[in-house]
């Protein structure tokens, strides 16, 4: 398994491509956040994002802020959500928006597996309910739309050093949520056949 | 820390208060000690890479004064209530419902509370209902022991039910364990503690599962047959190879705690409510003079 070092938006397919499931990475650059409602409005009430998606890292938020003036917020714990709730637009991210890697807690189901290979795009899985450590990653807030979907706005987040991530599902088709499922259900009947 | 305030309404709302954030930002050292006992046995790299990366949060976490995980959760307290405590639970629920609203405006926490049905955020983490409260009333008593159990939506959400039938048998009740934390993978943030509550009637099996969870990590159950099914639940969980964060690897459970009652004839309930690796709880007693004292450990 290799350690990389990628740095978002990605202007170039290459840098997703050669990362491969239960690879190490750790992320700069800017991380857009990302909720239920948000993605609701975008694509359930088809309302166009204010904020450029192309090549992006979308990270899977309701962050902690403090707001400190019109528009601006400072962080106060900044945590990521679980995944799977939001997998069903996997397809309009990557295909109308150009967007290349999602990240959350707890990996997707099988069925973004095949989009993503399709689409060269990623799965990052994070240390779910390590925020302490996610905030200080998190260098500022640079920019929120949406905010009347408090906490579920369309964040902006400039990071340093973010991480360490796992590559949960990778543009190759390979997902180790499903190589684990396969191999405990294998494992279930052995003990099953014990009881 | 021991305070004293004269007015009980306010000694235990400010308990409520102090809990909440407490339990949020400083867990405890049963659970540090599981964790890094599990950091030690794992053998798989995502799974060793996971559980670092957790012991290093749960350090910055003291270190920056944050909280552990930013999910606030929906705030749980259990009380038991001396039958001599003067302040009525009538009075008990209005003083944890202003301390947890208390503690959400002022650190600020975020607001997680919402209608069922609309959706809007109904305030600082309290509406209808909530907090919710588990009662427990003890004869000889004088005093009130009150917990702080903050329960994120992650683990809430992998939650079953299953109304097993007599012929099913305890090898069905643990058929059903295996297939709810199997099928929840790495939603609930393993490594944590499922809690297991069978017997009872369908509501009170899910209700003793989540007193399960409260309990300090390892704690045994005192029926040693009780005992004897959470020791060899855990044994066959960490068997499954789930591991940390659903990533594959050794450890995918901390500790099963089950709860039990007695049932009827033909029921066979079993319901799994799971908590987090964070697993957040903090405690205090407040005394019938209104001096509360706060407890790491219970």
């Amino acid at each position: 398994m290799a350690t990389h070092e990628v740095t978002f938006p990605v202007n170039d397919p290459a840098e997703i491509l050669k990362l491969r499931a239960g690879d190490e990475v750790v992320v700069q650059g800017h991380v857009i956040g990302i909720r239920d409602r948000t993605q609701i409005r975008i694509f359930d009430q088809g309302v166009e994002p204010p904020l450029d998606l192309t090549g992006a890292f979308l990270l899977h938020t309701a962050p902690n802020v403090r707001k400190i003036g019109p528009g601006r917020y400072e962080k106060l714990c900044i945590g990521t959500t679980t995944s799977a709730r939001m997998v069903r637009f996997t397809e309009g991210l990557g295909a109308q928006y150009g967007v290349r890697a999602i990240c959350g807690k707890g990996g997707f189901p099988d069925e973004a597996i095949e989009p993503m290979q399709r689409l060269g795009m990623v799965y990052f899985a994070i240390v779910g309910g390590a925020a302490a450590l996610e905030t200080t990653q998190i260098e500022e807030i640079e920019e929120v739309a949406w905010e009347e979907l408090m906490p579920e706005c369309l964040w902006k987040f400039r990071v340093k050093d973010f991480g360490p991530l796992t590559v949960g599902i990778d543009a190759h088709g390979g997902s180790l949520y499903r190589d684990v499922q396969e191999r405990a259900l294998k494992k279930l009947e052995d003990i099953y056949a014990r009881l | 820390m021991t305070t004293v305030v004269n007015d009980l309404d306010a000694a235990v709302e400010g308990a409520a208060a102090h809990l909440y954030v407490w339990a949020l930002k400083d867990i405890p050292r049963d659970l540090r000690d599981a964790l890094a006992d599990a950091c030690g046995r794992e053998t798989s790299v995502t799974g060793q890479r996971v559980l670092k990366t957790i012991l290093r949060n749960v350090d910055v976490a003291e270190q920056e004064r944050n909280l552990v995980c930013q999910d606030t959760g929906i705030a749980v307290y259990y009380c038991r209530v001396g039958e001599h405590f003067p302040l009525h639970p009538a009075r008990i629920y209005g003083a944890l419902k202003a301390g947890t609203e208390r503690a959400t405006v002022e650190h600020p926490l975020r607001s997680n509370t919402v209608h069922t049905l609309t959706r809007e955020n109904t305030g600082p983490n309290v509406g209808f209902r909530v907090p919710i409260v588990h009662w427990d009333f003890v004869p000889d008593s004088d005093g009130l022991d009150v917990k702080c159990v903050p329960k994120g939506s992650g683990s809430e959400n992998m939650s079953f039910l299953k109304m097993c039938v007599p012929a099913d048998g305890v090898t069905g009740i643990k058929k059903f364990v295996l297939e709810s934390v199997v099928g929840a993978g790495g939603k609930p943030c393993p490594p944590g503690i499922v809690g297991v509550g069978i017997g009872g009637s369908a509501d009170y099996a899910m209700h003793l599962a989540k007193e399960a969870i409260a309990r300090p990590v390892g704690t045994r159950n005192a029926d040693p047959l009780v005992a004897e099914l959470e020791g060899e639940l855990y044994e066959l969980l960490n068997e499954t190879g789930i591991g940390p964060m659903g990533l594959g690897g050794d450890v995918t459970v901390l500790s099963v705690h089950v709860e039990h009652a007695d049932t009827h004839m033909t029921l066979n309930p079993v319901a799994v409510n799971y908590q987090c690796w964070a697993a957040r709880r903090a405690s205090a007693h407040v005394s019938a003079t209104g001096s509360v004292t706060y407890e790491r450990d219970a």
